[in-house]
């Protein structure tokens, strides 16, 4: 083992050469990255862009050395399709070695906030790395409190459980756990798509920070480029591989890259700073894949000062008469109606029970307190409590999009999986079939769920609960993370359902979506007791503190 | 993520001992108690455990909150013991089917005591003991491979995750219009479909943990440890404690001739 970057101060920033470079998942036909000739000079920031498959998150894992074996490492590329192991072609260079061997030299992050934490304690997670790369014990905790100081989380003591953390701290946490490390390459794979607005700036702040301070190299993978944009100095365009074309499509500074391909990354679904994809307006009634099904403005389902939490309630022990405790709601006193062919859009900081409010409206929680009343049109005989409701009631009556679609998939196959719930309430057969047109999903049919695309995923997750007919349909953060495609195909989707008398409840940090589907705009406020709330305060200086104040609804100009 | 926090405003004296000690303390304890079926023993360690709840920073409310579990467990032990058992002296109470006697009254309440004085010492342990701590002592003091250790350490982190994770998935099922109503066998298929989405979703987690460990540098054969474990003058008296409370259960048994050995053949 070479030592290297052991030093006290010492980051010494990473150099990178490709040449020919090429990966071939395990199993998979066509080879993930290939014909890859790259270099990117010490202190360089760079920003990875390219559409969905060009194997910008493959880059990184080798850079970061955690790829796994490879059968030939620099062989041939005539390496049989059906092989299974994996396969790498031409070389990767980081300083002139190979990354498996300069493991430590390149911190990664990924976007799962929830898997970047290792431990349980702060200061000991962010000491994990420093003590894998058998930094003498006397020289980690100076550099954990330098790290959590760099990335603004040094005010927290240093047994701060980590799980009280808001996603934006604890995707922080990782950057602290990483400068630990004193990294000549920073990897960041996509480490804000899953933060609400505030918890990107946060993060993306942190990283210019410590880049200035430490001069290290970095590649960036995100495809909002507006965040980045002004952080690096440099963007490549990967596409996907093919056996004669370069896998870089296009390389140089910002401006000039978004200026000469600008076309070309609209057309690949990046969000290019500026550009809103054209959506189809409301109001225009067109023969949409609904027919009429309520009149517009019909009251469906209202909430009355409701208070919500996941947690159900506790039995209280033997001196309480085992009597249910209600659980301390994470939010209260809400009153909210939702109407046919109306959009309601909820909006607010992490913590403020965005999600848990609508579930609780989509009959899946039971709420804390005040209630939740389906109207008769919406109930059609099956009581006025949604959450009463048995599951194929609630399908044919309330559709609800969870932010992540692998939790709603219950077959192996795409077609099945849209015709799960016509199968089941037997009938709406023969909407299936438009559903799979309209959203795209024709030439995956036979596909298994589990291996489409983000955006793949999405529009099935969307098509599935749709195939049942609900007349009021809730999604909890429907953009999060989709390229500007998908996100158009889902707002003009979404514009056309309510034009058809569909009622739309979206949970969303997503201005410009909310603007599409117009309606109202319900906006809850974080609660003063939660712990991550206060802490999130103090640390910003915001004086604030999140009070919960009576909601606000206000009138979002329909476009 | 409750106990964790718990655990954090816990100043007790035992929360500064060595895990392992308390750990080999807990253990001498446990083997005493397996050895025989006495009550005598079990109520003389269980005596010295209540005693020592103060010390881990227990309360016997808060020792309810966590173990309660147990505690019902050694109760139904107890309770089946005693109406099940072979009479013996005056029958108490006869229901035909079953009955009470003295004998096996004596003998269901001696397994319910014995329950409870073995559960007891692991729910000490665990509530003055931070996972983390444990995990370096093992690590460093017993010489347990570190990736193991800290792979397992890792792991736990994650099943707090999945409670919720399973929560939401089943409501996203029931969003899907997958009941958990209807006949057994449609709620077990549904309980085995919600178990094979968290299945999936285990595994992704787990290996995006793994990726982020790796990155770190984790799996190489040498490291540095930033927490060292030590022991200190408090440790041997948690192992003398242990010593101890192990002695007077089999020293008092002898006096007063209950001892009784599982292994050997009973009169």
């Amino acid at each position: 083992m070479p030592a290297f970057n052991t030093s006290a101060g010492g980051v010494r920033p990473a150099t990178i050469s490709a040449r020919g470079w090429g990966w071939r998942h395990a199993g998979r036909p066509r080879p993930a990255v290939s014909g890859l000739d790259l270099d990117i000079g010490p202190g360089e920031r760079v920003l990875l862009l390219g559409p969905s498959g060009a194997g910008k998150s493959t880059l990184l894992h080798a850079l970061a050395g955690v790829l796994g074996d490879s059968s030939a490492a620099g062989g041939s590329a005539a390496a049989p399709a059906d092989g299974d192991d994996a396969d790498e072609t031409g070389t990767l260079l980081i300083d002139g070695a190979p990354p498996r061997a300069r493991r430590g030299h390149a911190g990664l992050m990924q976007q799962d906030p929830e898997t970047q934490v290792v431990l349980s304690r702060l200061g000991d997670d962010v000491a994990f790395g420093a003590e894998n790369l058998s930094v003498p014990p006397a020289d980690i905790w100076p550099r954990v409190a330098e790290a959590l100081d760099d990335v603004g989380l040094g005010r927290l003591p240093l047994d701060h459980p980590t799980s009280a953390l808001s996603g934006g701290q604890k995707q922080r946490l990782a950057l602290a756990g990483i400068l630990a490390m004193r990294p000549g390459l920073i990897l960041l794979d996509e480490p804000t798509a899953n933060l609400d607005p505030a918890g990107v700036l946060e993060v993306r702040d942190a990283v210019g920070r410590c880049l200035d301070k430490t001069g290290a190299t970095l590649v960036v993978v995100e495809h909002r480029v507006s965040v980045w944009k002004d952080l690096v100095d440099r963007i490549v365009v990967l596409q996907p591989g093919s056996a004669t074309d370069s896998a870089v499509l296009i390389d140089g500074p910002p401006d000039q890259v978004l200026a000469q391909a600008r076309d070309m990354l609209t057309a690949a679904g990046v969000w290019v700073p500026g550009y809103v994809p054209a959506t189809r307006a409301r109001g225009t009634r067109s023969a949409g894949p609904e027919t009429a099904v309520s009149p517009a403005g019909q009251l469906l389902l209202a909430a009355e000062d409701l208070a919500v939490s996941r947690e159900r309630p506790r039995r209280a022990g033997l001196r309480g008469g085992f009597r249910p405790v209600p659980p301390e709601p994470v939010q209260s006193g809400i009153t909210a109606q939702v109407r046919a062919g109306e959009a309601l859009t909820i909006t607010g900081p992490n913590g403020s029970g965005k999600s848990t409010f609508a579930l609780t409206l989509a009959g899946l929680l039971a709420p804390v307190s005040g209630r939740v009343s389906a109207t008769l049109p919406l109930s059609a005989g099956a009581g006025i409590d949604p959450y009463r409701w048995k599951a194929q009631q609630l399908i044919a009556r309330i559709g609800t999009v969870f932010q992540e679609p692998e939790h709603q998939f219950v077959t192996g196959r795409v077609l099945d999986e849209l015709m799960f719930g016509p199968r089941h309430l037997g009938r709406g057969e023969e909407r299936v079939d438009e559903l799979l047109e309209r959203l795209r999903l024709t030439e995956l049919v036979d596909a298994n769920p589990y291996t489409l695309s983000g955006g793949e995923k999405r529009r099935l997750s969307v098509a599935t609960v749709l195939a049942a007919h609900p007349r009021v349909l809730v999604l909890d953060e429907p953009t999060f993370g989709q390229d500007a495609n998908t996100w158009a195909e889902l707002a003009s989707f979404l514009s056309e359902l309510l034009d058809g008398g569909t009622a739309v409840v979206s949970v969303t940090h997503d201005a410009e979506f909310s603007e599409v589907l117009g309606g109202t705009r319900l906006s809850l406020h974080a609660p003063e007791r939660r712990e991550t709330a206060r802490e999130t305060a103090r640390e910003t200086g915001e004086s604030g503190r999140g009070q919960p104040e009576r909601l606000v609804p206000g009138k979002v100009e329909a476009p | 993520m409750r106990h964790e926090l718990a655990l954090r405003g816990n100043h007790a004296l035992l929360t500064r001992a060595n895990p392992l000690a308390k750990f080999a303390a807990v253990m001498l304890i446990t083997i005493v108690l397996a050895l025989s079926i006495d009550w005598v023993s079990a109520s003389v360690a269980l005596a010295f455990e209540l005693t020592l709840l103060p010390l881990a920073g227990l309360t016997l409310g808060l020792l309810w909150q966590r173990g309660w579990p147990l505690i019902l467990a050694a109760a139904l032990g107890g309770w089946s013991t005693t109406i099940l058992a072979p009479d013996s002296g005056n029958i108490l109470v006869d229901a035909r089917i079953w009955s009470i006697s003295e004998g096996s009254l004596e003998l269901g309440l001696g397994f319910m005591i014995r329950g409870l004085a073995i559960a007891l010492p692991a729910v000490l342990l665990m509530s003055c003991t931070d996972p983390t701590d444990l995990a370096d002592a093992l690590a460093q003091k017993a010489k347990l491979p570190h990736r193991f250790v800290l792979g397992t350490l890792a792991a736990m982190r994650l099943v707090g995750l999945m409670a919720e994770e399973w929560q939401t998935i089943g409501m996203a099922r029931r969003a899907r219009g997958v009941g958990s109503h209807g006949n057994p066998l449609q709620r077990l298929r549904a309980t085995l479909g919600q178990s094979f989405g968290l299945l999936v979703q285990a595994v992704r987690r787990a290996s995006r943990l793994a990726v982020t460990m790796e990155a770190r540098g984790f799996g190489s054969a040498k490291r540095t440890w930033a927490r060292t474990s030590v022991f200190s003058g408090l440790d041997a008296w948690v192992f003398l404690g242990g010593l101890l409370i192990a002695g007077a259960a089999v020293a008092s048994a002898l006096v007063a001739g209950t001892w009784n050995m599982v292994f050997l053949a009973q009169q």
